[in-house]
């Protein structure tokens, strides 16, 4: 690594100032002193307030920057100063169920209603008292990631870590004894080979854009992470620490999707990235999460979730670092031994924001005018998701979902494209499905998971689930293609230029449409299916499926697959097992009775 | 025009392109307004003392050792309760012969609205129209547009929702609005007797293009007074979006930028993002709901402009001509109220979100037995059945003269379903049935 991650400066001594020369939009053409850092973040003044900005292209006499807040009223001559950081995240106890913008700073400390320009408020709680119980001993051998010592924070293991940019080996000279301390408060000092010390506090700071190696090994995932929503489950699930994305023309249900994930996935620790997307829908997760409770632990929703929100009317450029920022933080508790979801709405628009900003330093543009380097940057970060085995042993893990807004809804563009190339499971979302109102409108026959092919993910099934299931997944998709194709050829020959068996063909893959693929995400019930009612369902549709029905004519076909498929709806909006549930059962096995020879 | 004494004049423009000009100044602040000659211009580009000015009635005539002067502020507009009823151009300045307005000057394009200090939209907005109320229903704080050919009666459907929402100030923002369009409004808010709740920022097809950008961002200042000031429900009216657009696209091809889809600027998203994120449901009760126009061309809503205002808008209206019924409909299949859940079945009926849905894709099945039949199939009988609900659906809910009561529009639906589905034929939820079938 050729650049310095030692958070104190990346240069000792000299500040480095500079003077704005030109101006752009929110590109700033600044004319400087002395040495600065690609990346680094620089202040502007501006009357009595400074902007924050960062560094992103050096070239003859000028340095470049972005400015993460609106130029308006900027003028050349303004005196600017470089921090010799790069945009970086503080880390500690107290991240949890916070609201941060794109640069980490904390809404809920900001107390205008309109966001004020310069207005930067520090992450963290200062003044909270933490119970800390000691994890290291003194004389022992640690390096950066290590657990010296935990907090509880909500109900969540908190531990501090050997501050990450500490690579190299140290022995624990001194650690606090158990009680209650606050973050900036010393809790171990540590030293190094060669005798010097360092003073340890809770927190500690990371450049989002490197990614954290404080662990042994990445390794394939393994276990599928349960999220309640049948068509990711039972047919394209994905893992813990897996990756997905959802491209999608606009309204087919892509944050709905995700916010169903948000609420349901089964993990330690959910990160939402609101990235340039609808300030109301952000404003959806704060109202319901501290109300809404998380079925697995009772706790409320709001307990395990950290929003990033940087709207679609926030500056461009902290647009482009919400994503960094959210990933830097996951990467933090994955550290930790958690298993964490993270989810981004939408990448489309961090691209864009990449996009305007090439635009503006008229770089060569690339695909659509987005920069040449874009598969690169989408790759990179996607490839900084995944599970680990930490130094001690213990396993952590980062899944990551991004949303992809396609222009036009047409998937043959650079950003899916180059996600695609990197996401291992893919849930296209159907403008056709979204009209018919056949939520989610994930297509079934489009959309892959490639964790169905990992022999790691079989062996889970077949120890979890059981040893059909994989055989089952295979056959429902099989039933869902030569419905498709029957229902092409009926469109083709007409209803009655096709055997009676195309349309129980077409019927039985409608019954695993409307059963198993569409799923009210505003039914109290129908939401969210456990993985043991998923169960129940394939095997029951696929029964069904396997039955020999006999009509005299095509005509019967239609009504009786919908009284089957009613009835089968209502059983999905009855709790499992419970009376009414039953009920229709009974009804069911009477209506399948009368068809059958 | 505007010009203050001791200020320097500059009279040395070194390049004009059709909506800009370059000059050589020192001291000038970024989106700081000024005069060339008498035409009101903004600084778009600064680089060194290279200052680039979009002049917004165009660069037609003007000589370059025109008077320029710097106006050390952004464009502004002045607030206060007497706007109400007045009519004013792009840049504030009163058009219908009555007083200028005195209070308090507010640099438009004002920064957001902290996500946290926002409330959840909650306010049912009725319209009368089923197929806005029914299968789209508005809320308050919400921001959707209105997707239209050119000949589709857009603005009559939206001076009619505006004067039917109950809101206690209409805000009119007219973009490349035609002259008779323009009167068209004039009349029908003054005919309602209304025109003291209405405030109008107009530009016309008379004026020049590039003026159009301004509208919006008046708009939503005096908008903002309003509901952040004064706790006022406030509906914005933005007629049509898609000239906004063409305005940003001449000047940003004037400054040389990489154009990206349809010639559109790259920054296409974030600009419109910026206008319509205004929409917003204030704590202390006061609201702005953003109505908009966004014209097709064709009926193609993956071109640019519509693509990403689908992107940024909370839905779509989509009006269609229905040749069934010779009427114009709020088509169910691409048109969307995603704020409709905050509301349907609580503020609304139990029944409403299950009777939505199910009309809508028995009305879907009835486009599937056209297909057939346009292809010379034979109808089934459920195929016809099908036909001829999406043909009473289509002339009892759907079509925009439609003006009754929620309730009425589902027991509508209810009677429809009965009159030419069986139960099981629906698939709504059995206690629902059980009770409205
Ligand atoms: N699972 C679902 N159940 C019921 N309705 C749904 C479901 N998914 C989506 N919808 C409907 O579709 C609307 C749009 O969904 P959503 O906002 O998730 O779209 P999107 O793909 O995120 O669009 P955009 O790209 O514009 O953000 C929702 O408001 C809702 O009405
Ligand atoms: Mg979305």
């Amino acid at each position: 690594m050729n650049f310095q991650l030692n958070t104190q400066s990346m240069r000792e001594g000299n500040v480095t100032m500079g003077k704005v020369a030109g101006i752009v939009a929110n590109l700033v053409h600044i004319e400087v002193d002395g040495p600065v850092h690609q990346n680094e973040i620089c202040y502007i003044h501006l009357g009595s307030i400074r902007l924050m900005a960062e560094v992103i292209k050096v070239q003859d006499q000028f340095t470049y920057a972005q400015v993460f807040e609106s130029t308006r009223g900027l003028r050349v001559g303004a005196h600017v100063e470089f921090t010799g950081h790069m945009l970086e995240v503080t880390l500690g106890p107290g991240i949890l169920s916070k609201n941060y913008d794109g640069l980490q700073n904390d809404l809920d400390r900001m107390e205008a209603i309109f966001l004020q320009r310069g207005e930067y408020t520090y992450p963290l709680n200062e003044d909270v008292l933490w119970q800390f119980t000691p994890l290291a001993v003194p004389g022992q051998t640690v390096t950066g990631g290590d657990w010296l010592g935990e907090v509880t924070e909500n109900w969540m293991k908190h531990r501090i870590m050997v501050p990450f940019t500490m690579t190299d080996t140290y022995t624990v000279k001194q650690m606090v004894a158990a009680g209650t301390y606050r973050i900036h408060d010393l809790i171990a000092t540590l030293e190094d080979r060669s005798g010097r010390l360092s003073q340890v506090t809770m927190v500690q700071k990371w450049p989002v854009k490197i990614p954290i190696r404080a662990f042994r090994e990445k390794i394939r995932p393994f276990r599928v992470l349960e999220t309640g929503v049948r068509c990711i489950d039972t047919l394209n699930p994905i893992t813990e620490g897996g990756t997905g994305f959802i491209p999608g023309p606009f309204g087919c249900g892509k944050t709905v999707l995700q916010h169903a994930l948000s609420r349901q996935a089964e993990a330690d620790m959910v990160i939402v990235a609101a990235c340039g997307e609808r300030a109301n829908e952000v404003v959806e997760i704060f109202k319901e999460f501290p109300e809404l409770t998380d079925a697995r632990t009772g706790r409320k929703l709001k307990e395990r979730t950290t929003i990033i929100a940087n709207t679609s009317n926030m500056p461009v450029a902290a647009r482009e670092a919400s994503v960094y920022t959210a990933m830097t933080i996951a990467e933090y508790y994955r550290c930790m031994g958690h298993k964490i979801l993270l989810l981004a709405d939408s990448t489309s628009r961090w691209a864009q924001a990449l996009r305007e900003m090439s635009n503006r330093m008229e770089e060569l543009p690339g695909p659509d005018a987005f920069p040449m380097d874009l598969p690169a940057i989408i790759s990179n970060f996607y490839a900084r998701a995944g599970y680990v085995i930490l130094n001690n042993g213990i396993t952590g893990s980062i899944t990551f979902i991004g949303t992809v807004s396609p222009a036009g809804g047409n998937l043959k563009e650079p950003v899916t494209e180059s996600t695609k190339k990197v996401a291992r499971s893919f849930y296209a979302l159907s403008q056709q499905r979204a009209d018919s109102k056949r939520y989610p409108a994930i297509d079934p026959i489009d959309s892959y998971s490639k964790y169905l092919e990992y022999p790691e993910v079989k062996k889970y099934f077949d120890e979890n689930i059981s040893e059909e299931w994989l055989d089952q997944v295979t056959r429902l998709k099989d039933l869902l293609i030569r419905g498709k194709e029957a229902y092409e050829q009926i469109n083709i020959l007409g209803d009655d230029g096709v055997p009676m068996d195309y349309h129980i063909r077409y019927w039985k893959s409608e019954v695993i449409d409307f059963i198993i693929l569409q799923q009210d995400a505003f039914d109290k019930v129908d939401a969210s299916t456990p993985i043991e009612r998923q169960k129940y369902l394939m095997e029951k549709i696929l029964n069904i499926c396997s039955m020999e029905f006999t009509f005299e004519n095509f005509e019967e076909v239609n009504p009786y697959f919908k009284r089957l498929i009613n009835v089968l709806k209502q059983m999905n909006y009855s709790e499992f097992r419970s009376d009414a549930f039953n009920g229709f059962e009974k009804e069911l096995d009477i209506i399948l009775s009368e068809r059958l020879n | 025009m505007e010009k203050i004494a001791f200020q320097k004049i500059y009279t040395k423009i070194t390049r004009v392109t059709k909506a800009t000009c370059t000059l050589h100044a020192k001291d000038v602040g970024y989106e700081e307004m000024a005069v060339v000659g008498d035409r009101l211009a903004q600084v778009v580009k600064i680089i060194g003392d290279e200052v680039t000015l979009q002049v917004f009635k165009g660069t037609e005539g003007i000589p370059t050792n025109s008077e320029v002067v710097f106006l050390s502020r952004p464009p502004m507009l002045t607030v206060g309760d007497e706007l109400a009823g007045r009519f004013f151009n792009a840049y504030g300045q009163p058009i219908d012969g009555g007083p200028e307005i005195g209070g308090e000057e507010r640099p438009i394009g004002g920064p957001s609205v902290n996500p946290v200090k926002r409330e959840q939209p909650s306010q049912l907005i009725a319209t009368g129209i089923a197929g806005i109320d029914l299968n789209n229903t508005l809320v308050t704080g919400q921001k959707i547009p209105f997707f239209a050919d050119p000949d589709q009666p857009y603005n009559q459907v939206m001076a009619m929702v505006a004067l039917r929402a109950e809101v206690d100030k209409i805000i009119l923002g007219g973009m490349g609005l035609t002259h008779d369009d323009y009167l068209f409004y004039k009349q029908v808010f003054d005919n309602a007797g209304a025109l003291d709740r209405i405030i109008s920022f107009v530009n016309t097809t008379e004026d020049p293009p590039v003026e159009r950008l301004l509208v919006p961002d008046m708009a939503l200042a005096a908008a903002e007074y309003f509901a952040a000031d004064k706790n006022e429900k406030v509906l914005v009216l933005l007629t049509d979006m898609t000239l906004y657009a063409d305005a940003l696209s001449i000047v940003s091809n004037r400054m040389d930028q990489i154009p990206s889809k349809d010639s559109m600027p790259g920054s296409l998203y974030s600009d419109l993002a910026k206008i319509y994120e205004k929409a917003v449901q204030f704590p202390a009760g006061g609201s702005i709901t953003i109505i908009a126009v966004t014209t097709l061309s064709g009926g193609d809503i993956t071109h640019a402009i519509p693509d990403n205002t689908g992107y940024i808008t909370e839905g779509q209206l989509f009006l269609r001509r229905d040749t069934d019924i010779g009427k114009v409909i709020v088509d169910p299949f691409r048109s969307l109220s995603r704020l409709k859940q905050l509301v349907i079945g609580t503020q609304t009926r139990a029944d409403h979100p299950q009777v939505m849905n199910t009309a809508i894709r028995l009305y879907a099945d009835a486009a599937n037995a056209r297909t057939k039949l346009e292809n010379g199939f034979d109808l089934t009988e459920y195929d016809q059945r099908t036909m001829q609900f999406a043909r009473e659906y289509s002339s009892t809910l759907l079509a925009i003269d439609i003006n009754i009561q929620i309730t009425e529009m589902l027991n509508t639906a209810w009677e429809l379903f009965r009159k030419y589905f069986r139960r099981e034929e629906l698939g709504i939820k059995q206690e629902l049935v059980d009770k409205y079938f």
